[in-house]
């Protein structure tokens, strides 16, 4: 069973997912492009697992879910904050640290 | 089983469902795009026999993470936005480069599928059953395990005090 494929189909999904978080606007997509970086990154993982033959890679995989589960949890929460207090969603608009 | 027929079939999908992501106007298209493109990453899971982070992704990714989003983006009530800016320079340049950078690895990977070293990949030595990871879970990475519990809690309680509205 050839692996390239996979290798493949993950550059393909990671490359997309860097459009969309350089493309984005809005601080919620952005987040969600960054997903997409995730599951390319896990799927090149459990190709390799499937070369080497033992279960490392899918054991990476398992804990780069729960840290992106954590991650996107906080994220969410400090961007639900900044757009209520500063009523702007888009990411070139929140400029400032402090206003 | 039409193994060719489904990697084709999940890939597609879930490389038209990235695209969905990225292009959608409307942030609740992109979510719903976004779980598209989860599901079918489900499906190469299982053709890689990664059965235990098939379901995993399904049940955390898509089931929880994703709706966790879609709340938020309800919350939000974030109106459809436009994809490019008026003066898009910077942008077509930076697109241009991730472009070559996609070119060279289309590339790279289209070479190596000539002489590849990975072509005689053993026939599932060891798929990844629930019992294979959760034997590995509990020995040899017990550690990292508790730990990624500790980071969830820390997760957890960090959102809850950054969302709590200060009573005046």
């Amino acid at each position: 069973m050839n692996v390239h494929p996979y290798l493949l189909v993950s550059g393909i999904l990671f490359t997309i997912g860097l459009i969309g978080v350089v493309t984005r606007r809005n601080v919620i997509m952005i987040l969600l492009s960054l997903e997409i970086l995730l599951n390319a990154a896990n799927l090149a993982f459990v190709a390799f697992s499937r070369v080497h033959g033992n279960l490392t890679g899918q054991l990476m995989v398992f804990f780069v879910m729960i840290v992106a589960a954590a991650e996107i949890t906080v994220g969410l929460a400090i961007a639900v904050v900044l757009v209520r207090l500063a009523n702007k969603t888009e990411a070139d608009q929140l400029r400032s640290l402090k206003w | 089983m039409n193994y060719p027929f489904f990697f084709y079939g999940f890939s597609a999908l879930m490389i038209a469902s990235a695209l969905g992501v990225v292009l959608a106007r409307n942030p609740v298209y992109a979510v719903l795009s976004l779980v598209s493109t989860l599901f079918a990453l489900s499906g190469l899971f299982v053709l890689l026999q990664a059965y235990f982070v098939a379901v995993m992704q399904i049940i955390i990714y898509a089931g929880a993470v994703l709706v966790l989003f879609l709340f938020v983006v309800m919350l939000l009530d974030t109106a459809p936005e436009t994809l490019f800016r008026v003066k898009g320079g910077t942008l077509r340049v930076v697109g241009a480069l991730f472009g070559l950078v996609f070119l060279s690895q289309l590339v790279a990977a289209a070479r190596a599928f000539l002489v590849s070293p990975w072509a005689a990949a053993a026939p599932a030595r060891m798929p990844g059953t629930t019992e294979a990871i959760g034997k590995l879970l509990f020995t040899t990475y017990a550690l990292p395990f508790e730990v990624a519990s500790i980071l969830l809690l820390v997760g957890v309680i960090g959102a809850v005090v950054l969302a709590k509205k200060r009573v005046p």
